[in-house]
């Protein structure tokens, strides 16, 4: 398993391009799992993460084969295990992108690139990621342990392909979310991913509105993302 | 330190909530007995029909119930932007938002009556609708109320749900009255979110926020 891209983001012209196409295109998510692959510092961050050994290395060894076909198809389980297990899993797969997007927000807000009302919002979003956190934090704690802080570091360089990366991240936080929704067991933790998941989504709608893309990219349905599909496309933010 | 702290809820619309309360079966009697437009099950969109339809061996009374009052909701909204665009004046922005949001809608409610015929079903008759529409801002206004009720509508019958793919397929579209409630607002310069938490409705409470605009 390469472990060889997590060096860099900004210097890597090749991981760019991904981005440029996934924010031109965000139907196309997919494919961008695809040409990230699943290397880099979330793996090893996921192995260090502890839970079951055997779960580990064997959802790890599954996410470095992913494509399109064989993870669309995937059966029923939910592709959390390293997380832990059942609903402590997804809670803990949840926290680990809220966490990812409230870093996100707060590194944008420091970067000085966006100003006003766009500053505002921005800010306003990552506000509703840190109470997604918290609240997360919580009920993975009250279900067993929350995972770990990832360390995390993005591609700031100028404020479109900011606000295009800020988009790409928000609806794959809604895909992802929608992902695991049927396969939560406990009513109390569905409650609080459906109403969670809405507001990634009008996120993702006013996001798209700002950098052009339309507020549904998938249509009258929305597309969800399996775990194998969202982990290799966020491991590129997650230093260790 | 944080911003969500501060930040005040909006409420998720201004509907007015001071009349009979009414139940589930009062309101699903009252669509159906609405003067009944046929819905054929043609149109529906392929993947959620198919989810729906493999909910093996047929749904029971109470998911049925649900995606029949889901229906009713979507009925409501498909028709409001009909409305909205045949009787008002509005900009280019919001009249392209009302095309394409009703066309959505529209989809939802083919592949719901679709879906319900599909598990045994009867779907819902197409209730008559009246909408306080007047001029552009009315129709920002309902359409945020809708949308945001929506949302909530379908985020509390969620966990009801008994079937999974059911829920699954709810969630698709959830996601979908999310981007719509969370755009209008942001076009209308609301905040587009009301809380960091998506605030929930029982069928009660959404009984409430839609009846008046129901005639029939």
């Amino acid at each position: 398993m390469s472990i060889t891209r997590q060096k860099g983001i900004d210097q890597d012209p090749a991981k760019k391009g991904a981005l440029q196409r996934l924010a031109d295109d965000p139907v196309s998510r997919r494919k961008f799992v695809a040409v990230t692959g699943s290397g880099s510092a979330l793996t090893l961050f996921l192995a260090a993460c502890g839970g079951d050994d055997d779960e580990s290395t064997n959802t790890s060894g599954e996410s470095t084969t992913s494509t399109t076909e064989e993870t669309s198809t995937a059966a029923d389980t939910s592709g959390t295990e390293m997380f832990g297990k059942g609903d402590l899993g997804i809670v803990n797969y949840a926290l680990t992108l809220e966490y990812l997007e409230a870093a996100f927000y707060v590194d944008v807000a420091k970067s000085g690139l966006f100003k006003g009302a766009e500053l505002t919002l921005l800010k306003q979003f990552g506000a509703n990621e840190e109470a997604h956190v918290g609240a997360l934090e919580q009920t993975a704690n009250s279900l067993g342990k929350a995972a770990p802080q990832p360390k995390t570091e993005f591609p700031l360089d100028d404020a479109k392909s900011v606000a295009m990366l800020a988009a790409t991240v928000e609806n794959v936080g809604a895909a992802a979310y929608l992902g695991q929704a049927a396969l939560i067991e406990s009513e109390e933790v569905l409650a609080a991913a459906l109403s969670i998941h809405t507001v990634e989504a009008r996120h993702a709608a006013v996001l798209n509105m700002l950098v052009g893309d339309p507020i549904t990219p998938d249509g009258a349905f929305a597309v969800p993302m399996s775990a194998e599909e969202v982990l290799p496309a966020v491991s590129d933010f997650i230093v260790s | 330190m944080s911003a969500y702290e501060t930040q005040t809820a909006t409420p998720a619309g201004e509907v007015p909530v001071d009349f009979e309360p009414m139940d589930r079966s009062q309101f699903l009697l009252k669509g159906a007995l609405a003067a009944g437009a046929l819905y054929g099950a043609a149109a529906v969109g392929p993947v959620v029909r198919r989810a729906f339809a493999q909910g093996g061996g047929g749904a029971s009374q109470n998911d049925l119930d649900i995606l029949n009052f889901a229906l009713t909701l979507e009925f409501l909204e498909t028709d409001f932007y009909e409305v909205a665009q045949k009787d008002v004046k509005l900009s280019s922005e919001y009249a392209a938002f009302a095309k394409e949001v009703g066309q959505n809608e529209q989809e939802h409610v083919d592949a719901l009556s679709g879906a319900i015929t599909d598990l045994g079903g009867k779907p819902v008759a197409k209730p008559t609708f009246t909408f306080p529409l007047e001029d552009e801002a009315s129709f920002v206004e309902l359409a945020v109320t809708f949308e945001d009720t929506g949302v909530s509508a379908y985020n509390g019958a969620g966990p009801l749900l008994e079937n999974k793919d059911l829920l699954a397929t709810a969630g698709s579209i959830v996601q979908i009255e999310g981007r719509h409630a969370g755009a209008i607002r942001f076009m209308a310069g609301m905040q587009p979110v009301v809380e960091a938490f998506d605030p929930t409705l029982d069928e009660d409470a959404v009984l409430k926020a839609v009846m008046p605009f129901i005639k029939a």
